[in-house]
């Protein structure tokens, strides 16, 4: 599924033609992203949060090579999913 | 930032009312669980993709009595995070 696919349901559920679902999907995408690279969180009810961690300085190792390496500090995005998003994920395949 | 900012700002901007721009925000957040739940990824370019990953059955222990318990195996929501976000929050290619 892409963003193509969601334009098509956003359009047809909510009844707004295609151009507008667009540009509404488009400015949410956007809002989170600029609020991440604040260092914000982004808190979800249900389906999830997406936080900003910060990751010190560590040696890794390339798995391919197996020579080490040092992983510089850096600041990563982690999601942590909804209890809710959880459960129909768990309940959708078995 | 809560869902009801994030509707706040969006309905602002676009000129759409803050109930259809939380029926976008919901419809979003379905798609992407449902397309999880019957086993397909979702790619949004530029932001990240959500797909599901399994994880084992594992046995594990109540922290409070120490009794062992077995995990079952189970699929969880995973994110990955796209490049131009992950440069973004990162700070270093873009400042």
């Amino acid at each position: 599924m892409t963003k193509l696919d969601i334009i098509n349901e956003v359009s047809e559920r909510v009844g707004l033609p295609r151009n507008i679902s667009e540009k509404a999907i488009e400015s949410i995408i956007a809002l989170i992203k600029e609020t991440l690279a604040k260092g914000e969180p982004v808190i979800l009810r249900k389906f999830g949060s997406f936080h900003v961690k910060e990751k010190r300085e560590r040696v890794g190792r390339n798995p391919k090579t197996g020579e080490e390496a040092t992983i510089s500090a850096r600041r990563v995005v982690r999601f942590k999913s909804g209890k809710y998003f959880k459960q129909i994920v768990n309940s959708g395949v078995s | 930032m809560t869902k009801a900012d994030l509707v706040e700002k969006i309905s602002d901007k676009i000129g759409l009312t803050k109930k259809q721009t939380e029926l976008v925000v919901n419809t979003i957040l379905d798609c992407i669980t449902n397309a999880l739940a019957i086993g397909n990824k979702v790619e949004l370019r530029g932001f990240g993709s959500f797909r599901v990953r399994r994880r084992n059955p594992r046995l594990g222990r109540n922290p409070k009595s120490g009794a062992k318990v077995e995990v079952p195996a189970k699929q969880v929501p995973f994110f990955k995070t796209g490049k131009e976000l992950r440069e973004m929050v990162d700070g270093k290619k873009s400042s």
